[in-house]
């Protein structure tokens, strides 16, 4: 009898949880699919009168240029930022040289400082090299500050591959390269998924150097749109979260796909091992 | 005619000082490319110098401007002192973020860590539907903060939402404030920061419990601990890596707390700014750069002490 009132009491607060973690996607959801007219601030959990989808299509009118640029950013981003990961990675794990750990932490430590830190010179070294407000510019900096965590992912992998392999593959001639294309990039598929999941989520999402690079509207990536929609004042709330939530869909659909992946490279990201 | 020959001369000149440049520069490399250890030292090199640029000359170089006297958008690095850092640390406006930051870190860090760990905790315990409740706990961090902060503001509006559910249940005299609460509305911005991240302390933690070997709860079974005793004893302090590592992550995120406070506003009396939001708008909305570096190089200082000692103990572990 206790047991099972202990085990229905853990069961009501994880159901708790999941209504605390799914409201406001919910909200986002039902606001957006209420017209104008239907939208108060007293009726906010009321039913919508009837399905109209005009929110999410008036929505998606004024931020798609938007969206496409977070695409045009996101893709090359998350993939030149892989491969540099697997390139560096692999050099840490199986050419270490002396000072080699040192710049490895050094790498690691940069990630967790405040992005508030570098971003005046930033913009100036932008400027410098005609980048600054382009979508090439944004791209740049996302591969450059993708280096650290890309790099300690697969270095991590790399260094769980026995060393034997690679010494057995220089003694049959490979070099350098070759051994990289033969022995390492073909068990790396799984880890390619995970840092490539991990980087498309993290630059799709992020906001503060894209909003300081790509103020300009028309070039902004889709969490600026966002910001721009909310703070105008007179965007109506049914819209807001329309855009809201269509610019949550890329991710959160990759999120549900390949959740495993998602996870395994939070938990090996973390550093906790 | 007599133009267009020069044009070829000066293109084929041109190759030809290209092709001498590319054989001397392939010369120089190439007993280079023969020693591996130096290829991966030169594959290695441009990472190298992207990190050292983008990450610490940037910050020595942000150093810098915050003793410049650069606070108009014409560039001007005249060195000026401590000037910026005094009007930084007279500022109120200042005084209230760092009130902000207390109140941020204390609440953000507080749930996210409690609640991750109670839903954690849970979750080990043979739950049916454990991947569903995983992956609905895990959802909000797969979305912005941005997003995070648009539906929490509509959520959150005191004529609205919560405050409408508070009110069907019967307690029509509370009414919160939320992130308008002209002295505590960080609180409210943390139960979003919370909203997002929680679910990732979750994980954290349930990977941790995952690994702790069955013998060592059967033995503390055999030896008659409770459920209680079980995490007082055994799981708590073999937890404490993990926690080491939510603090840290929480920790680093409230200093960088930029995102919500950029979609809510500053809030009456400055109540929901924060740090980061201060410096955006003074460096790129009023143009004072001094005075956003020394903003900047004070999160640097801030987020050192909290990161330096973890990645240390990690870097012990690993050589282990």
């Amino acid at each position: 009898m206790q047991h099972l009132l202990t085990r229905s009491l853990k069961y009501a607060v994880l159901i708790a949880f999941t209504v605390y973690y799914i409201v406001p996607f919910y909200v986002m959801f039902l606001t957006g699919l209420k017209p104008l007219e239907n939208i108060s601030s007293f009726e906010m959990w009321q039913l919508p009168s009837s399905l109209d989808w005009g929110g999410f299509r008036e929505a998606w009118s004024h931020m798609d240029s938007n969206f496409w640029n977070s695409v045009r950013i996101t893709i090359p981003g998350a993939i030149v930022s892989t491969f540099l990961g697997s390139i560096n990675g692999y050099i840490f794990a199986k050419w270490g040289f002396r000072g080699s750990n040192a710049i490895l932490f050094l790498f690691v430590f940069g990630m967790f400082l405040p992005g508030q830190g570098i971003l005046i010179p930033l913009v100036w070294v932008l400027q410098f090299f005609g980048l600054y407000g382009k979508i090439a510019g944004l791209i740049t900096a996302y591969c450059i500050f993708g280096i650290p965590i890309t790099s300690l992912l697969f270095y991590r992998y790399y260094a769980s591959v026995p060393d034997e392999l690679v010494d057995a593959s220089k003694i049959d001639g490979c070099d350098f390269f070759g051994i990289y294309r033969r022995i390492l990039l073909p068990l790396s598929g799984p880890t390619f998924a995970v840092v490539g999941v991990w980087q498309f989520t993290r630059i799709w999402n992020e906001y503060l150097m894209a909003l300081v690079v790509l103020g300009n509207p028309a070039r902004a990536p889709v969490t600026v749109a966002i910001k721009n929609f909310s703070s105008m004042g007179v965007i109506p709330w049914n819209l807001q979260m329309a855009a809201a939530l269509i610019a949550s869909v890329p991710t959160i659909a990759v999120y549900l796909l390949l959740g495993k992946l998602f996870m395994r490279g939070l938990l090996e990201g973390s550093l906790s091992g | 005619m007599k133009a267009a020959s020069h044009r070829t001369t000066l293109a084929t000149a041109r190759k030809v000082v290209g092709a001498i440049l590319v054989v001397a520069l392939a010369r120089w490399v190439s007993p280079w490319l023969r020693n591996d250890r130096k290829v991966a030292i030169l594959a290695l090199a441009p990472s190298i110098f992207a990190v050292a640029l983008f990450i610490y000359i940037f910050i020595g170089w942000t150093l810098y401007i915050s003793v410049s006297d650069w606070n108009r958008p014409v560039l001007d690095l005249t060195f000026a002192g401590l000037k910026n850092w005094r009007r930084l640390f007279t500022d109120p406006r200042f005084h209230i973020d760092l009130r902000n930051l207390v109140f941020f870190a204390a609440g953000y860090m507080t749930q996210c860590i409690v609640i991750g760990f109670v839903l954690a905790a849970l979750l080990n315990e043979k739950i049916k539907g454990e991947a569903f409740f995983r992956t609905v706990f895990l959802m909000p961090f797969a979305v912005s903060a941005v997003v995070s902060g648009t539906a929490w503001r509509w959520l959150q509006l005191p004529s609205s939402g919560i405050n409408l559910l508070i009110a069907k249940l019967g307690f029509e005299n509370i009414r919160p404030l939320w992130y308008m609460h002209p002295q505590y509305g960080m609180l409210a911005i943390t139960v979003m920061g919370a909203w997002q991240f929680s679910g990732f302390v979750m994980a954290l933690y349930l990977a941790g419990l995952r690994a702790i070997p069955d013998e060592l709860r059967e033995a503390a079974i055999i030896d008659g601990a409770g459920a209680l005793a079980l995490y007082r004893y055994v799981y708590i302090p073999m937890l404490k890596p993990v926690t080491f590592t939510a603090i840290v992550l929480t920790g680093a995120g409230s200093i960088g707390n930029f995102d919500i406070p950029s979609i809510i506003g500053t809030g009456p009396g400055f109540a929901t700014d924060s740090l980061g939001f201060y410096m955006f708008e003074q460096t790129f909305r009023s143009s004072r750069y001094g005075l956003g570096a020394a903003v900047g190089s004070l999160m640097l200082f801030l987020s050192i002490p909290v990161v330096l000692p973890y990645l240390i103990s990690v870097l012990r572990e690993e050589r282990e």
